[in-house]
């Protein structure tokens, strides 16, 4: 959306101006007050896998109490959740469960990859798991940790409040849901092989031959 | 040594190889060709009775020379005594041996397990199909020393056909047999028996 010179009236852009000008007061006055509103009710739908699930019981429970920041329901139902947290690894048997789940959520959505497996795939570099849940669906916060403690993940829900609080409504693209190519892939498969990759210590992974 | 091993020796004769204790456990090793027989005997014979099958798994090892071996591990509940049953067979030959899911039902998904795991078919068995790796499944069997530990296909591929396959389409013996008997089969199911998965998935080498 370019920016264009205000000459009033006159303008040969005359439309353009006016809606540059519209789109001007969403982001002064409508952002920060549904930005607000969102970031400060996210709904989470846990996708717990593994140990992270407990840590992200733990977050849910008295003690570190998510509640606090606006996430007293959690939605066990993906029709009425904003933000998945996938808490655990994910083998290649869950990758279409959690792309379905991610496809049923309804917009605007977001996704919290808590833990090394969910982001990585962690230890688990084999045959059987999912290096990364962002070779399935995209990912706004990575939390790290094996897995992280509550405080961590806190830490990733504010970093998610903040990334929704700079997100615009004018902004083009950005509520895209199918970036896909007819093979079911989110990513090229050049990319979904890179970040794949074996790193640090499974580089030393061996097996008799 | 447990007992139960010059009683099956004395019963079967040249059937029975060799025995070892190990840590505590008997571990007797029978011809794959009379191991159901064996394991009937053991199952039925009063002062034996290993009424408890705890678990069926596979072992290949590192040493190539070595065979690949099916553990049977049995338990007798009144007498509260353990016996450990192996097979040897070759792994470069067809890996078979016979079900034993007559003599305890529970055999059914630990021989599918190792089916899964192992490409081991066990004769005779009602339902071998794949119980941990989905089905449609096509690298192989990933616990045999000649597969690679992040598997045959590159990661795009393994995302590719993980995210192709139906989360829903699995289906239990019965509904199949109702659905054969019937002609009802959901044309998926059709299709994946046509290309043989029940009982048997194509080797992907």
């Amino acid at each position: 959306m370019g920016k264009h010179e205000v000459t009033g009236i006159a303008s040969p852009n005359w439309l353009t101006t006016r809606a540059d000008a519209l789109f001007d007061r969403v982001k002064q006055w409508l952002d920060p007050a549904v930005n607000w509103s969102r970031a400060n009710s996210l709904w989470p739908m846990p996708f717990g896998t593994a140990c992270c699930a407990i840590e992200f019981m733990a977050a849910a429970a008295s003690r570190f109490d998510f509640a606090r920041f606006g996430m007293e329901r959690q939605a066990f139902s993906p029709r009425q959740a904003d933000v998945l947290i996938c808490a655990g690894r994910l083998p290649f048997k869950l990758a279409p469960v959690i792309r379905r789940i991610y496809d049923q959520m309804p917009q605007p959505k977001w996704v919290i990859s808590m833990g090394a497996c969910a982001s990585t795939g962690g230890i688990f570099d084999n045959y059987a798991m999912v290096q990364g849940i962002d070779t399935v669906v995209p990912v706004d916060v990575y939390v790290p940790g094996c897995p992280p403690r509550p405080e961590g993940l806190l830490y990733g829900v504010l970093l998610l409040h903040k990334k929704i609080k700079g997100e615009s409504l004018v902004t083009p693209g950005l509520r895209e849901e199918h970036p896909l190519d007819e093979r079911g892939l989110r990513l090229p498969p050049a990319t979904i092989d890179e970040i794949s990759e074996p790193f640090g210590n499974s580089l030393h992974q061996f097996r008799s031959a | 040594m447990n007992p139960s091993v010059a009683a099956v020796r004395a019963t079967f004769g040249s059937a029975i190889g060799r025995a070892v204790e190990l840590c505590g456990d008997t571990i007797v090793y029978v011809d794959p060709a009379r191991l159901a027989d064996v394991l009937r005997w053991l199952r039925d014979t009063p002062g034996h009775a290993y009424d408890y099958l705890v678990d069926i798994t596979a072992v290949e090892y590192r040493d190539r020379e070595r065979p690949l071996e099916v553990v049977y591990f049995l338990r007798a509940l009144a007498r509260a005594t353990d016996l450990r049953v192996k097979v040897e067979l070759d792994p470069a030959g067809d890996l078979a041996v016979d079900s034993v899911v007559s003599l305890w039902a529970g055999a059914n998904w630990l021989e599918r397990e190792v089916y899964d795991m192992f490409g081991v078919t066990f004769r005779g068995h009602p339902d071998l199909r794949r119980i941990l790796m989905w089905e449609t499944y096509a690298e192989g069997f990933p616990l045999r020393k000649d597969f690679p530990l992040r598997g045959r296909f590159s990661r795009a591929e393994q995302v590719h056909q993980a995210l192709n396959a139906n989360p829903e389409a699995h289906y239990s013996l019965e509904e199949l047999s109702l659905a054969e008997v019937q002609q009802d089969l959901p044309p998926d199911m059709v299709e994946r028996l046509r290309r043989g998965e029940r009982g048997a998935v194509p080797n992907s080498e």
